[in-house]
Formats: C-alpha cells, structure tokens, sequence
C-alpha cells in the first residue's frame, strides 16, 4: 500500500483560510497527501493542527483558498451545486458526534433511505438497498421505524456509518468517528470499518487525535501540527518510531495502558520536554 | 437512557400524539381548546345557528330588549343581536385567518433563506424586517382602508405584513441553531440541493414555534381587525364584532348590553388564543419534571419502604485501611435519581477507601456510576439526586453525621475539586484573579493581599508563566491547559488533604494531558495528598494511579494495587477494558496480513482468539448505556 500509481484523493498544497476576506486566517498553509484505492489514510495531529479542516475541504464545507483536491483524477477543488452534488455518490462522510450527525426528527429508515431518494433510485431498490446495509453494520430490521434517540452512542454511529456507505462511494471521510463513544464500543465500531472496507475497497481518509486508534485502523498515517504536515508514513512506523520532533513527543505524550511501559514512556516523555525546553 | 433494540415499536404509537395529548391534559390547554373549535364550529354552522338573517331589519326590536324569540334583543337599526354575533364569528376568523396566512407567508421562507444562506441574503432580510418593524401601522392601514374603499381583505393582508417580522426573526433564529447542525453537514455531503435541505431537515424545527407564534398572532390579528372596524375602517356591510362594539359605544349609556356581547365575544376569542398559544409553548418546551422538594422526600420514603430487601442489589467493593488512617472512606454508598419514571438506583451500595498520599483511580465507561461516585463524595450530585451511606469518611471523621453547612465547608478545605471541562467551570464574566481570592477570603479568612499573594504563589506552582498577567485575564483568553492548570491552583490553593479529579484530561490534547498529568503527580507527591482520579482511559491510570477501582454499572467489579491489575485481572471485565485500550493491539497492517495468511501461522490470526475479542466487544456495544 506504501506506494500508489494512481492516487483516489490528491491533494496538493492546499491553502484554506478562516475568516473575514480581509484579515483571512490561515489554518492549512499548503498541505499535499494522497489516499489510494482501498487505502486508509489516518490525520493526527492536536485540536487546531487543522486536520478536521482538511477532511472538511474535500468535503466541500469549507472554501479553499489555493491549491487543488484531485479525485480521480478530476480536479473537485472548487466543485459547486450540480457537481459537488454528484460527487456524493464517490465522497461521503461520518462524523464525530453521533448525537448531533443523525436529524432527531427522522426514522432511520429515512435518514438511511434520503441518499438514495436523492440519488433517483426507486423505492423498492432503496428498501433492498437500506436493508443490507443494516445487515452490514449488524443492526436489526426493526430499527428503521424508530428515532435516533432511540440509540446509544455506538448503535447511532453503525448508522451514521451505514448512511455513509449505502450509495457504495469509494471514499469516506472519517472525522473523529469513535473520539466520543466509550472504550470498549470504539474498538467494535473500529473492527466494523476495518471490515467493511476489506469487503467493499472503500478508502478512508481517517481524522483522529488518538494515535493508538490510528495504528488500529489506518495503513498509512500523516502528522499536522499547526496547519502544516510535518511527517507521513507507514501507520506501524509512525506509531512506533516516528523521525520528526513533534511526532514523537505526539507518541510519548500518548499513555500507554501498562504501567511499566507507561513508566518508560514517561520518561522518554519528560527526557524530550526538558530537550524542547533547552 | 436508552432503551434497548429489542423492545418493541408499539410504544411509538403513545408518543406521536404526546405533544396534543400533553396540551388537552392541561385545564387550560383543554378548556381554551374547546373554545376554539366551539367558535370555528359557529362560524361553519352560521346560517343553521343563526335564528334570523343578520341584515334582515324588523323596526319593531329596535333597542329591543333580550325576550325568547331574540335571545340578545335588536340593536339600534332593529337586527337581531345574536344572529350578528354569530355570523360575525365568520368575518373574525376569516380576517385573523387572512393576516396570518399572509405573515407566514412572507415571514417564515424569509427567515428560513435568512437563516439558512447567512452573509448578504441575512442582512438584506434583516434590514427590510427592522424597516416594517419601524413603520407606525395603524397610519398606513388607514391610508389603505381610505385609497381601497376600505377593502376588508386588503386590510387584513396589510395586517399581516406587518406582523411578518416576528415570523422573520423567529424562523430565522431557529434556523441558525439548527444549520450549524452536523446533520445539515451530512445531508450536504449526502449530495441534497439546498432546498431539499431547508424542506427535509432545517424547517421541521420551525414547525412548532410556528404554530405558538400563529395562536398569539391570530389573536393580534382579531384585536386589529376589531379595532379598525370600531374606527368605521374595513367594517362595510359585513356583521363584523368591531363593527357591533362600534355601535354600542354610541348607544353606551342607554343600551349597555349592545356593547357588551360583542365585546365578551372578542374577549373570549382573543384569551383562549392566547392561553392556547402559552400552554403549548409550555407543553412543548418542558420535557423533564422537576419534583419539589416535599415530592422529593416522599419519593425516597416510599422507595426505601417498599423495596423488598431481595431487590436491592448487593453491596461490592472493600477497604484496605483502618477508618481513622484513611483519607476517604466509602461504606456502602448508594446513589439514586428522581425520574418521571421513578427512582432509579445508580450506584448500588459500594465501597471504597484511598489513604493519605496515595493515588486512587476509578475506572469505568459511561453509565458505570464514577462520577456519581465522586460527586457524593464532594456532596455535589445533581438536584435530581441523592446518596444514602453507612458512612463517609473524610480525614477520619464521619462527614455523613456533619449539618450541611459544615460539609459545604470541607469543600476547598480539606477536599478540593478539578472538573472534567475546564472552560464551563470558570465564570466567563470574572477575571482569574478574582476566582481564585475570592474562596481563599470566603472560606479561609484571608485578607485581600494574602489571598492575592497565594493566589499568585499558586499559579505560579502549577507552571503558568506569567501569573500577575492570568491573573488579570478572563476566561476566554485562557488556553483549554490554562484554564485546567488555573481550577488546579484553585483546588490546591486550601491546601486540601485529597485531590478529586473527575476526568482532568479528557477536554485536553494528549501533549497537554501528559503536561497536567504530569503536574497533579507532582502536587499529589509535594503536599502528600490522597488523589482520586476518575477517568475511562487505562492509559491515565497506568500512568499515575497507585490502586484502582473497576466500576460497571453501578458497582465495584475489582479493586487492586495498578500493576497487579494490569498483569492479572481478576475479572474478565477489566480484562476486556484493558485490551480495548488498543495499546500493544495488532496495528492495521498486522491485521491485513493475518487476514491474508492461513488462519494458525501468526499469534495474530489466532482464530480463536480473534473470534472471541469479537464476541466480548459486541455484547459490549449492546450493554453500553447512555445516561
């Protein structure tokens, strides 16, 4: 996977500004990666690196000042109404907060269904269509009558995920998809993305601040900090022995969940504090 | 609470009419309700209800008074009084009907593009909305009823362009509190055009204020209209109520009942609108019932009366110190909440104990009653709860036996406190400066400079570097790290003798969490402090945490010395909320290539293993509780 002929999403020196036109605030100052077919491409980085905000300019949610978001090799930087209607088909996304990416006044038969009804796609197809994909994400039939509040955290998000993958796009933007669920549900909702993208080829760019989430999922892995990458490379490498500064004090930061480990770690921690200090 | 996947949808039935059903529950609701439809079936049913033609004159009940044929007598031009009251029902309801069709229609897809575009569409639409706003009403409807020969249709869609602004500016308030919605985000994503964005997702949240604005609307709408006719404005040969209140003006001090039946008739219609239009604003708005205080003490009376001594569940947990030696003791601590429902027991009778200088974590997921656990501790639950115990103690004595204003002193004395959000636990309209001296002087004693000279030794400990500048600072310009390391300075600075810390690092990044970590370890070890630390990461815990506490549920699943427990778990729980943790887990390239290679090769692909890390971790996912 380390080497793509042909990347799915390139993006090259992407510039993206918050802010008044005339006092524009620069969060990414020309950031370029690229995510292979069936690939899964993990940002890290602290709140403010810019990695949410990378994921929402592919997505089209936030403008871009320069550079360019190639997807199949068509130039999708600027894409607007018509066009970046239909890349809905190819791009899709899941959210962080499963509270607040599900509308709490539609059944998840709707919310499952909507996609599709907006893609055409005839009612009888969608209902087989919606079906499988609860199959997918291992949620029962009797689900799809029933309200988003209805769900736990975990289950909400399996429909987030089966929302995102019930027009078979071929990319999907992860943004913090198991930073709010409890432990034990992050590592079934990590192994159902891990399948689901074993059984479909879908890439994912994945966004996450927890490195030990990342090694999990992600084949490759990218380090922003303040808006900038500072290191990419295979997720075992970076995971383990990251080169840039910032990257491993990101690691030694990281408690390890072994006390004698964590004890090391803390030490390798408090040995590259005082280095940065001096 | 969530309720589980396997019940059935039959419950779905109760709720769907729950808003209507809530409304007519309610005397007023009910009672201005009937009203309502009483008067729209008089006004359907006019001309069978109506005794007489309402224009028909008989010169012989002229000023007549109230007799059995004309219930109401006749008024001064000899028409029977009730039968224009009757048809005059219909002119009221088809003006206030007219005028609010027309505010809705041109207020609420305003507001609705307002909200949902922002930038030039929302200041446009603001600037007209403040424009109408700021145009004296009644001078233009009287221009109109003068140029339109007082054409009563016009006037009331006149009437309601100026009522529109209030359409505006609601719908497009709601509106921006929905937009920035991810689920907005998500249907944008999902490839809907704007429009079926605004129809499907953000106006269904309009819908109910809509319809609270229309029952006040209306009732604006009926006075006006009653008011323009009492002018002679719009009135023409229609029986209107205004038109009728007009004439028993002239003819007050003779015939006082000729202006008093129109004038109950508006009365009536114009209250029941209004307190309709209240009710369902408290109907809907209300979902939680608060229980006084009387309530409350009955609930826990009843509760611990008829609860069989077989249904409470067992008490978990043990203590590893004598009681004198302890910093905190926990025996048998139970804590309930009042719900609509009922009382529900969250915590199930545990106990628990942390010596001087010793660090305590509790660990547990959502729902597992850690928290719950603390805020006993800190006599800090929430208004809905309640904790019962054999006893809590506290530096050795027993603060279960203190009168309340005395354990409110213990706060900041000998227990200080760091919360889990360090920005909604700071006032965003004090300076740092002021938080922090003002417990030192309330509950200390302190005069104002000592209280600012430790204040300042405080910040300055907790590694702030510039502490006089903090201290002059609010909140908002303080870092998420800041402002921990500011509410730390603020526990320690009474130099408590423990330290409860309830998820201190969880709203942090990782490089800050190590950073805060790293600081309460050091504070914990300088002022020999017990350290109770709540959190869901084991990572925290290997880190800092001498023993530990396993909650699940509401009960104490394992308690052991740290290393012990992460070598050898007692119980399978724990073991399966370590290896969550994902730390020492095969990574995804691991993971392919065991996948590739035939099951048994790698440790990996250990089948077995694989397929029961699975099992566990579902039956996880579906005991997950939210609270």
């Amino acid at each position: 996977m380390s080497t793509i002929e042909k990347p799915l999403l390139e993006v090259s020196d992407l510039v993206v500004a918050y802010g008044t036109r005339r006092e524009p605030t620069p969060v990414l100052h020309g950031v370029s990666l690229q995510v292979g077919a069936g690939e899964c491409l993990g940002l890290v980085g602290e709140s403010g690196s810019g990695k949410s905000t990378l994921g929402k300019a592919v997505l089209g949610l936030v403008p871009v000042a320069s550079g360019t978001i190639t997807f199949d090799g068509r130039d999708i930087t600027h894409a607007k109404g018509r066009d970046r209607r239909e890349l809905a088909a190819d791009i899709q996304v899941v959210f962080q907060d499963p509270y607040g990416s599900l509308d709490p006044l539609m059944t998840v038969g709707d919310i499952l269904a909507e996609p599709l009804a907006t893609a055409g796609t005839g009612r009888a197809e969608a209902k087989a269509a919606v079906g499988e994909m609860l199959d997918r994400v291992r949620l029962p039939k009797n689900v799809l009558d029933r309200y988003p509040r209805e769900f736990s955290g975990g289950q909400r998000q399996r429909i987030a995920i089966a929302r995102a993958l019930v027009r078979r796009p071929r990319l999907i933007i992860c943004d913090e998809p198991v930073s709010a669920l409890d432990l034990t549900t992050q590592a079934t909702i990590l192994e159902l993305l891990i399948e689901l993208q074993r059984d479909s080829g879908v890439s994912y760019l994945f966004v996450s601040h927890d490195l030990g989430v990342v090694r999990r999922v992600c084949h490759r892995v990218a380090v922003m900090y303040r808006g900038d990458l500072v290191e990419t490379g295979d997720g075992e490498q970076i995971t383990n022995d990251p080169q840039h500064a910032y990257s491993r004090r990101l690691l030694m930061a990281s408690p390890v969940a072994d006390p004698v480990l964590q004890a090391e770690r803390r030490e390798a921690w408090l040995a590259l504090r005082a280095e940065q200090a001096a | 609470m969530t309720a589980p996947l396997t019940d059935n949808i039959g419950s779905r039935e109760h709720r769907r009419g729950s808003t209507f059903v809530r409304l007519l529950k309610r005397p007023a609701g009910a009672i201005s309700f009937a009203i309502l439809v009483l008067i729209v079936l008089v006004a359907v049913f006019a001309p069978l209800l109506a005794p007489y033609d309402p224009n028909f004159v008989d010169l012989a009940i002229t000023r007549a008074a109230p007799s059995p044929e004309h219930p109401l007598g006749g008024d001064t031009t000899g028409r029977d009084v009730l039968s224009r009251l009757i048809y005059g029902t219909r002119i009221t309801l088809w003006g206030a009907f007219v005028a609010v069709g027309t505010s809705i229609v041109i207020g609420v897809p305003s507001g609705l593009a307002a909200g949902y575009f922002g930038g030039r569409t929302d200041r446009i639409g603001t600037w007209i909305s403040d424009a109408v706003q700021s145009v004296p009403g009644m001078i233009i409807l009287l221009i109109v009823g003068a140029n339109t020969g007082n054409n009563f249709d016009l006037l009331m869609i006149t009437v309601g362009v100026f009522m529109a602004p209030g359409y505006f500016r609601l719908t497009r308030s709601t509106v921006l509190a929905v937009r920035n919605e991810p689920y907005v985000d998500a249907a944008r994503v999902a490839g809907l055009s704007n429009t079926r964005i605004m129809t499907r997702h953000v106006i269904r949240p309009v819908l109910a204020p809509i319809v609270i604005q229309s029952a006040l609307t209306a009732g604006m709408a009926m006075g006006m209209q009653a008011g323009l006719q009492f002018l002679g404005i719009g009135g023409g040969t229609t029986p209107g109520w205004g038109a009728a209140m007009n004439e028993g003006f002239r003819v007050m001090r003779t015939d006082p009942l000729l202006l008093l039946w129109p004038s109950l008739a508006l009365g009536i219609s114009i209250a029941a609108l209004a307190v309709l239009g209240s009710t369902l604003a408290d109907v809907i708005s209300v979902k939680t019932t608060t229980l006084t205080r009387r309530q409350r003490r009955r609930l826990a009376a009843t509760n611990a009366d008829a609860l069989p001594a077989g249904a409470v569940e067992a008490a978990t947990g043990s203590v590893s110190h004598a009681a004198a030696d302890s910093a905190v003791r926990l025996e048998n601590l139970r804590v309930k909440h009042e719900t609509p429902r009922g009382v529900v027991e969250v915590v199930h009778g545990i106990t628990l104990d942390v010596a001087p200088g010793e660090v305590l974590g509790i660990v547990g997921e959502s729902g597992s009653g850690k928290s719950q656990t603390v805020f006993s501790m800190l006599d800090l639950l929430p208004k809905s709860g309640y904790y019962t115990a054999d006893a809590i103690w506290i530096g050795g004595e027993d603060v279960t036996r203190l009168p309340r204003a005395a354990r409110a002193k213990l706060l900041g004395h000998r227990i200080g406190y760091v919360p889990q959000e360090p920005m909604t636990n700071l006032d965003p309209s004090f300076t740092v400066g002021h938080q922090l001296t003002e417990p030192l002087r309330a509950v200390h004693g302190m005069s104002r400079s000592v209280a600012k000279a430790r204040a300042l030794a405080m910040l300055e400990r907790v590694g702030i570097a510039d502490p006089a500048r903090v201290m002059r600072s609010y909140p908002h310009e303080l870092s998420g790290g800041m402002a921990q390391r500011v509410l730390i300075a603020g526990a320690i600075a009474g130099r408590p003798s423990v330290l409860v810390a309830d998820e201190p690092t969880t709203a942090l990044d990782v490089t800050v969490q190590a950073e805060v970590l790293e600081l309460l370890r050091e504070l914990q070890q300088e002022y020999r402090m017990a350290l109770v630390i709540v959190t869901h990461n084991f990572g925290v815990v290997a880190d800092i945490c001498d023993r530990v506490v396993v909650m699940r549920s509401g009960s104490i699943e394992e308690i052991g010395e740290t290393t012990r427990l992460f070598a050898a778990p007692e119980r399978e729980y724990t073991r399966e909320l370590i290896a969550a943790s994902l730390d020492g887990a095969e990574s995804r390239g691991e993971l392919d290539r065991a996948a590739r290679e035939p099951a048994g090769s790698t440790r990996a692909a250990d089948p077995a293993a694989a397929t029961q890390n699975t099992d566990a971790s579902d039956e996880a996912d579906r005991r997950e509780v939210r609270a």
